[in-house]
């Protein structure tokens, strides 16, 4: 990587990690209190970027399963980062949630009174014996211990049902017709999917070290995340035309999601930026590695507005004819728009993210002799 | 004649001095009795610890006497019995609500709630068009489901179905994630962000008044409990235990609100909620409130 762009990344992390402090500061010193979420739209940006980031760790341990379970050899040179990136999103989609909650001190207490009648809890539970093996295998893996096999076909399962779980945690939420649909646990099995691919397709891209393994790999994922894009589109298409044909419950709050005042984050940032952009890229310019990466990078990052497309729209219908008129209030408002005290939070676990992953290369995926060397792979 | 249209005024004028006085002092003695009551409960109560005090003796009732006496008498019998016999439920008459929004303000001042919490709001609805028009109010407390969908979400169990059949939050287990919030289909639950009506600088002493909800002293200080906490309507449970009536019940403007136990024959919401105009919100929802609109 050219000297000047090293610097220029470096510049913007230690800026997002610095904005991103304040705003943990803040987070620990005033609570929820700087937050624009309320007393009616109570999941705002940091559940979206909570289901964001637990997506990608997800999608991103199954695709090296692909690897370690299955034997793909195509997908040999994404496999460690592929763990690499299951490890960081599970990092930072705790914090994300950890901060999220009204008592950060007693997010204990789901592993010792579960009650699990409650999604939230099977989610919770799922993800920490996802955790427990994910651990396990990154370090089998690392050892090149043939046990990660086995390990990997066991993990599977406990990957798919954590990843749908959260789906279905929002999906069982009768009260909120958006959500209560039986596509949402396949929406985010398939999202971890495609935002883990674009994810490692750029990072596969940009990295210095390219060997006949990474373009292998490069070319795998290029096809993968062509096919999830579209079954995406497809899924997604099957729920607004279904809820805005009869006009169904739903159909209000998914029309302001098209056409409300924020119409251009599913118009611009997810069809466009997301979605069309990186398929025309991917398809015209099949064997470049800059437009695979671009690619990659555009439909991971972009992802998050899909996130939020789901969390927010969930809630701004009142729950009762007139609820919104009744007793007024700036916590009791049925509109949302993230404050930046909450994008500073975001901010912060990015910049988390990006120095463990920074580190993660360089630590773990580099031989000891390149490293010497001065390359990062 | 003159003199004595002059001595009658003025023997009336004593007379109705005499009465009002006294008016005014048993008022006063009252108030500073029922208001000792509860202060020296206060006082005796450390956070985390029971403050109730005993039930009051309550008048007999006699027919065609005041629908809250008998309310108050339903209300002590029921408290004669084992909690699990009791299931508390509310009648809410929509013809005689004039939307005043009483009740919400003493839910609040009752239970010391803060900005952006809210228990009993009422929601006004205007129907028709000019010259023909019309307004219609609907109070919504807690529904205090019998299939309460928020008790099933909570991952660690904070909120649970009382015996009695009142929906309780456990302040000190509460994890603050919200997902009951979510999962409420009468919006019937808010959050406590921590803020203060008096966002400038001292908080004011009346914000600084603990609450007494669940029969327990909450003080709103730093980050601890009930901030960051869900919270909701518990048809001032504490109040009940100590033989009172919801304060939505006894401060209804147009007494369109009765409380009581629904397991009791004899009692005036038995009676009304098997009204044939009774109603229930989201029948559909399969949720089963307690609480009835009588339409």
């Amino acid at each position: 990587m050219r000297s000047g762009i090293r610097t220029l990344l470096m510049l913007l992390w230690g800026a997002a990690l610095l904005i991103g402090g304040y705003a943990l500061v803040l987070r620990l010193t005033q609570g929820h209190r700087p937050a624009a979420y309320g007393s009616y739209v109570v999941w705002g940006l940091g559940v979206a970027q909570y289901i964001y980031f637990a997506g990608l760790s997800a999608g991103a341990f199954i695709l090296s399963i692909l690897h370690y379970g299955f034997g793909w050899k195509r997908l040999e040179g994404a496999a460690r980062p592929a763990l690499l990136v299951a490890c960081v999103g599970l990092i930072a989609g705790l914090l994300s949630i950890w901060l999220d909650l009204g008592h950060m001190g007693r997010a204990f207490l789901v592993l010792i009174r579960p009650n699990f009648s409650s999604m939230m809890t099977w989610m919770i539970w799922l993800y920490t014996a996802y955790a427990i093996v994910l651990a396990a295998m990154t370090y089998l893996a690392w050892k090149g211990d043939r046990r990660v096999k086995t390990l990997a076909l066991v993990g599977l399962p406990l990957v798919v049902g954590f990843s749908g779980g959260a789906g279905a945690l929002f999906a069982t939420v009768t009260a909120r017709p958006v959500w209560n649909s039986g596509l949402y646990p396949v929406l985010f099995l398939l999202g971890a999917l495609l935002s883990a691919s674009g994810l490692l397709l750029g990072l596969l891209a940009f990295q210095e070290r390219q060997t006949s393994a990474t373009t292998e790999s490069i070319a795998t994922l290029s096809k993968l995340a062509i096919g999830l894009l579209a079954a995406d589109l497809v899924l997604e298409w099957a729920e607004y035309s279904v809820a805005l044909w009869n006009g169904s419950a739903e159909a209000a709050a998914l029309s302001q999601t098209l056409s409300g005042p924020y119409w251009w984050v599913f118009w611009i940032i997810h069809i466009l930026l997301g979605a069309a952009v990186p398929i025309a890229l991917l398809l015209f310019a099949p064997r470049s590695k800059p437009a695979a990466g671009i690619s990659g990078f555009l439909v991971a990052a972009t992802y998050l507005a899909v996130r939020l497309n789901i969390v927010i729209p969930g809630q701004i219908t009142p729950e009762l004819q007139g609820l919104e008129r009744s007793f007024t209030g700036n916590r009791l408002s049925f509109t949302y728009s993230p404050a930046a005290f909450e994008w500073g939070i975001f901010l912060f676990a990015v910049a988390v993210a990006v120095g463990l992953l920074w580190a993660g290369y360089r630590y773990l995926l580099v031989s000891p002799a390149t490293r010497k060397e001065g390359k990062a792979v | 004649m003159e003199n004595r249209r002059d001595r009658f005024s003025e023997e009336r004028r004593d007379l109705l001095g005499k009465a009002l006085t006294v008016t005014l002092a048993g008022l006063a003695a009252g108030t500073l009795a029922i208001g000792n009551d509860r202060v020296e409960a206060a006082e005796e109560a450390a956070a985390g610890e029971k403050s109730l005090v005993p039930i009051p003796d309550v008048p007999v009732p006699v027919a065609g006497e005041s629908q809250i006496i008998r309310m108050m008498q339903d209300l002590r019998r029921a408290l004669g019995k084992p909690i699990e016999q009791r299931r508390w439920g509310m009648v809410i008459d929509l013809r005689k609500c004039v939307g005043c929004q009483a009740c919400t303000i003493a839910c609040i001042a009752e239970n010391k709630l803060p900005p952006g919490v809210v228990y009993r709001p009422v929601i006004t609805e205007e129907k028709g068009q000019f010259p023909h028009v019309s307004k219609s109010f609907l109070p919504r407390p807690c529904m205090q489901c019998e299939e309460p969908p928020c008790v099933d979400v909570c991952p660690v169990g904070a909120t649970a179905k009382r015996p009695d059949g009142i929906v309780a939050i456990d302040y000190e287990a509460c994890i603050g994630c919200r997902y009951c919030i979510t999962a409420c289909p009468y919006g019937a639950r808010t959050f406590d962000f921590g803020e203060f009506y008096d966002e400038g600088g001292e908080v004011a002493a009346y914000e600084q008044v603990a609450s007494h909800e669940y029969g327990k002293r909450w003080s709103r200080e730093g980050d601890g409990s009930p901030i960051g906490n869900a919270r909701k309507c518990t048809f001032c449970l504490h109040r009940l235990e100590q033989g009172d009536l919801p304060t939505c019940v006894v401060s209804c403007q147009g007494r369109a609100t009765f409380f009581g136990d629904l397991n009791d024959p004899e009692s005036l919401v038995h009676e009304l909620a098997g009204k044939a105009n009774a109603t229930r919100l989201k029948e559909s929802a399969g949720t089963k409130p307690v609480v009835y609109y009588l339409q």
